[in-house]
């Protein structure tokens, strides 16, 4: 489970975020939604430990991330899996390579080992056989279904997803909120994911934080979302004609 | 002053919190091809025309009987060693590969490639500069050696084949009152200069913000940055050394 207590952060002058409080449960999709330029990104970035918060905590289980001395944040950061917006796979380097990377860095893996690990893997998100793929071979969807694999192989107990559904077509985007479900839910991991995707909120949407101008407005279940009476919520929700004939 | 501080704490963090031995022995090898064995053809081509023009215009100037022919050789022989191999070729060295690594980390840290190191808990400073700064330090000086041989060299063969200088004269002229400091000398301002052109390019790769345009400005501030270090280095040294 994490923990965020009174997240702020500021650039230049401009609040971002404006004191962001909640809890991300294990072993269901959290997701954190709002329109562009709400601060969902930097609020990920924040938990993580890629930017430092102005004030605030972030608690992964019982540990404060931002004040743990450098070899604890190291220990759970290397707990961490993150998927990019745009995959950050390793342009050199081939499928297999960029899957095997946290496991040749981070543990003392016979290769055999490691090999079968990334099969497992690539398998696991449907990759099987492309191994010596470079990420410039494959498809936008497949370099995100990678960067699955990467973020998982070394059996991470944290799930980080920066908008996994951008620039994919919706069967895709479909297949990949389900593929991060499944996983979810199967290793019990803590999953935070950053969407503004309609079909991710009400296909995977268990436990929903709405952001809005940097102030957290709504919270909630994928169910509640008609009974929300939030008007920014409602507006983002039902901006779409067919979401307001759904309504 | 800010950007300066900034520039020692990033050199400051390539010894904290790094990864094991052999994972950076393989990466100083790598950047040892990709900076030292891929800079050979540039090197070895500008060096021997730079000593074939050195002597030409050398001999042009000191058209004279009361010089004897064999200072042609033994003023190519210092001017590659002291000046030469170690400066002109470091300018050179600073515009191939000073802009190869600042483009290459400034591409990583805007891809979100870099992040995706920081999050696995790797120390992405030293992971991707150290083994560039440990790989230069290694093969620079190797070919600022290369550089002074093959400048001599053209040196010889531009001399000899245009008739300027025989070739006893210019063997004689290089070896004539030789003083071995000058390669030492030439050495030490080879790591210093394969320290500045691989830190202060890293430096501005990894701090790139922003799209692919600012990548090419970033990597042309490496260049410029670079350029200026080597040359303010380059007159220090010689205050204090020579």
């Amino acid at each position: 489970m994490i923990r965020i207590e009174n997240i702020k952060k500021s650039f230049n002058g401009k609040e971002v975020l404006k004191g962001i409080s909640g809890t991300f449960e294990k072993g269901k999709p959290n997701l954190i939604i709002g329109a562009s330029g709400t601060g969902k990104s930097v609020l990920l970035k924040c938990i993580v430990g890629l930017i430092q918060p102005d004030d605030g905590f972030v608690y992964y289980g019982t540990t404060e991330f931002s004040l743990a001395p450098r070899n604890d944040k190291t220990e759970i950061r290397r707990q961490i899996g993150m998927l990019f917006q745009g995959g950050a796979l390793f342009d050199s380097k081939t499928v297999e390579q960029n899957v095997m990377f946290p496991l040749d860095i981070l543990t003392d893996m016979q290769p055999a080992e490691k090999l079968d690990r990334v099969n497992f893997c690539l398998e696991r998100v449907g990759l099987a056989g492309q191994n010596g793929k470079l990420p410039s071979e494959i498809s936008g969807g497949m370099q995100k279904r990678v960067g699955i694999a990467r973020a998982i192989v070394n059996s991470s107990k944290y799930l980080f997803c920066d908008e996994p559904n951008s620039g994919l077509d919706p069967l895709t985007s479909i297949k990949i909120d389900e593929l991060i479900m499944e996983i979810t839910e199967e290793y019990k991991i803590t999953t935070v994911v950053v969407t503004h995707d309609m079909n991710s909120l009400l296909g995977i949407g268990e436990n929903i934080m709405f952001l809005h101008e940097g102030e957290k407005k709504w919270e909630g279940h994928k169910d509640d979302i008609i009974h929300s009476n939030v008007k920014e919520f409602e507006d983002f929700v039902f901006a779409s004609k067919v979401m307001q004939k759904l309504k | 002053m800010e950007t300066l501080g900034k520039y020692f704490i990033f050199l400051g963090k390539l010894f904290v919190n790094t990864e094991n031995f052999k994972t950076y022995f393989k990466l100083t090898m790598d950047e040892c091809v990709n900076i030292g064995i891929n800079s050979i053809f540039l090197v070895s081509l500008v060096s021997f025309f730079m000593g074939a023009v050195t002597t030409i215009q050398t001999a042009y100037n000191l058209i004279s009987p009361l010089i004897p022919n064999y200072v042609i050789s033994l003023v190519v022989r210092d001017m590659t060693i002291l000046e030469l191999a170690p400066t002109i070729i470091g300018v050179i060295y600073a515009g191939k590969v000073g802009s190869s690594m600042s483009s290459g980390l400034g591409t990583m840290r805007i891809s979100e490639q870099i992040d995706a190191l920081e999050v696995m808990g790797i120390n992405s400073t030293s992971y991707l500069v150290l083994p560039k700064i440990l790989g230069s330090l290694i093969t620079y000086p190797v070919l600022v050696i290369l550089s002074g041989l093959l400048n001599i060299v053209g040196g010889y063969l531009a001399g000899t084949l245009t008739g300027e200088i025989t070739p006893f004269e210019y063997i004689y002229g290089i070896r004539y009152e030789f003083n071995d400091y000058t390669v030492t000398f030439a050495l030490i301002k080879s790591f210093v200069f394969a320290f500045l052109v691989s830190s202060i390019s890293s430096f501005k790769g990894y701090y790139t913000t922003g799209g692919a345009l600012e990548v090419g400005k970033a990597s042309t501030a490496a260049v410029t940055q670079s350029v200026i270090a080597i040359l303010l280095a380059d007159y220090l040294l010689a205050q204090l050394l020579l």
